[in-house]
């Protein structure tokens, strides 16, 4: 469903990715790993549009979206989520999940002011979508509370949830277990794997490997921005360039 | 007893209250000083709202204000005496040239973030201050605009004619044109539109990522803040006679920045609470003359060091205080 061709993005003399080629089959749940600086979150602001890159294509459903604006390749069915985990603190989990359908309706400012029956329609599908989510993601107790009083954990699921509830068909995690303890994955690890059986195909980023073995169905590996591995988690973990990379030479099994 | 109460904690009957009462000022004061102070405070309560929306809720600081507010002076007051348009066809009009300007204006600044966005917005200020001092033919220059009419007598049903000459007759206008700018406020503030401008205030990027298009979002809370200031522009320029570059100046900008920073911004009664502090501090502190500006200042820097939210943002604070004291 999502094609990357050749893509390259330089800053400077630096090469953050390089020539990178790799596919997103529907239904899967794709890991890129790599060491720090490897170029992993460039590659996802390629994708939607917070980079231009400076050479190669992006193909979604057979469309090229190279170059579109973020929120363009939003509406067009792709969501992330930010290593940073990124949510509307000072508004309620409701309000962040309520923004983050905005997208799927349409009525403008005039709309608003004169608070036309399209407008409350727009206003009652956002909310019905953002309890839902917040049902989904197991914060629907919490849903009134303001944002910025939920733990850590918390934080990263609805920053899941306000991706979901654009309504995508690819979801590019990146990094969601940064930060949260070793008790607090199992959750998140059953809420993605949840998500990808409502058909939303996931590629992410993560860096505990325990959770993309378990998790991933295939995994990518990165380094200095080029691709080394790729393939089945546990080939993937064997190959000697993928132990190089990320324990030096010396380490040779 | 409790009833009572309960009735005056509705934000609704209080609003009615307040309405009641605002309406009945003119029948009480007697003083025309005092009904200048007030019609003063109702035209520059509605310049602070709407800086409020682009400021306050989308989180762009726009610099320009007091140049909008000019454009929308300016332009009612040349449309009528140039093209002798009558005062509500010039009212609107001049609003629609204002936010022509406001577009095309912030179709590049608002391409930059934070502090370029309100360096940006301040050089235009300037630019409009020396367009009105400068473009003689247009603006009179230095010597401004003189004999700009009241807007003409409405009648109403029962022969009632509402005549604006009077100063009780602009004070019902401008508190009528402030109930309007407050109504469109509170409309889009608990809107999905509102929900967009504040998502960008707060993040860009997450916005962005939700597929709302923020440089849209913002060029629309930009447009619609200075259509609105043009509103108060055009009752400034009917209700003076009389217009000089200085109102179009940035020091305009910096006094209606301060009405709404010192009222709380972000909040729908802050800037109304802010202009009548500010304006009736202002009277008292006559005898200061240039010194005003001076004290001000210091206001202002007191207010961003200690009450970074404002006035009613430090009360909103406040509450949440007491109520998880009570918890």
């Amino acid at each position: 469903m999502l094609e990357v061709k050749n893509l390259s993005k330089h800053f400077g003399g630096l090469r953050a990715v390089d020539e990178l080629s790799f596919k997103v089959e529907k239904g899967d749940i794709l890991s890129i790993i790599g060491p720090n600086g490897s170029g992993k979150s460039t590659v996802f602001n390629l994708i939607t549009g917070f980079h231009e890159p400076t050479e190669g294509r992006v193909l979604y459903l057979g469309e090229d979206i190279t170059g579109l604006k973020p929120h363009v390749i939003a509406r067009k069915g792709i969501a992330r989520t930010f290593q940073h985990t990124t949510i509307y603190l000072q508004n309620t989990v409701q309000g962040n999940l309520i923004i983050a359908h905005r997208l799927r309706t349409n009525t403008g400012i005039l709309g608003a002011i004169f608070r036309t029956s399209r407008h409350r329609q727009d206003e009652k599908q956002c909310l019905e979508k953002a309890e839902a989510t917040a049902d989904f993601i197991g914060l629907y107790s919490k849903r009134l509370l303001p944002a910025s009083l939920l733990s850590q954990e918390e934080q990263k699921r609805l920053a899941i949830g306000i991706a979901i509830a654009t309504e995508p068909q690819l979801l590019l995690l990146d990094e969601p277990m940064g930060g949260v303890t070793d008790k607090e994955m199992g959750p998140l690890m059953a809420l993605i794997k949840k998500i990808n059986e409502q058909g939303v195909t996931i590629c992410l980023i993560e860096h505990k490997m325990g959770v993309v073995m378990s998790i991933s169905n295939r995994v990518i590996v990165l380094n200095y921005g080029r691709k080394i591995a790729e393939g089945l988690p546990e080939n993937v973990a064997k190959s000697k360039d993928v132990i190089e990379a990320y324990l030096g030479e010396d380490y040779h099994a | 007893m409790n009833t009572l109460l309960k009735l005056l904690s509705n934000r609704w009957t209080l609003g009615l209250i307040v309405i009641a009462l605002v309406c009945l000022v003119p029948i009480v004061i007697t003083s025309k000083y005092w009904m200048h102070v007030f019609i003063l405070i109702l035209i520059w309560s509605i310049a602070a709202l709407s800086l409020n929306l682009i400021m306050g809720y989308t989180g762009q600081a726009n610099l320009a204000h007091g140049g909008f507010f000019g454009i929308g002076a300016y332009a009612t007051a040349l449309l009528m005496l140039k093209l002798n348009l009558g005062f509500w066809p010039a009212l609107l009009l001049a609003a629609l040239i204002t936010s022509v300007v406001g577009f095309l204006i912030g179709l590049p600044t608002l391409r930059t973030k934070g502090s370029y966005f309100a360096i940006g917005t301040l050089c235009f200020n300037v630019i409009v201050f020396i367009a009105a001092e400068r473009w003689e033919s247009l603006t009179g220059g230095a010597r401004g605009v003189i004999g700009i009419p009241p807007p003409s007598p409405i009648s109403l049903p029962f022969g009632i004619v509402v005549k604006f000459s009077t100063l009780s007759g602009m004070f019902y206008l401008s508190f009528f044109l402030l109930l309007v700018t407050l109504f469109i406020k509170y409309r889009i503030v608990h809107s999905l539109v509102g929900r967009s401008f504040m998502a960008v205030r707060e993040s860009e990027d997450l916005t962005s990522s939700i597929g709302i298009d923020t440089m849209k979002t913002k060029i629309i809370s930009f447009v619609t803040s200075v259509f609105i200031v043009s509103l108060s522009g055009s009752l400034y320029a009917v209700y003076i006679g009389f217009l000089d570059p200085e109102i179009a100046s940035h020091h305009v900008t910096f006094e209606v920045l301060l009405f709404v920073v010192l009222g709380g911004i972000g909040t729908i009664a802050g800037p109304i609470i802010g202009t009548i502090i500010v304006t009736l501090l202002g009277e008292m502190l006559h005898f200061l003359e240039a010194f005003r500006l001076v004290a001000y200042g210091l206001v202002l820097v007191l207010v961003i060091i200690f009450m970074p939210q404002g006035l009613m943002g430090g009360i909103r604070s406040l509450q949440q205080k007491i109520a998880a004291r009570d918890m």
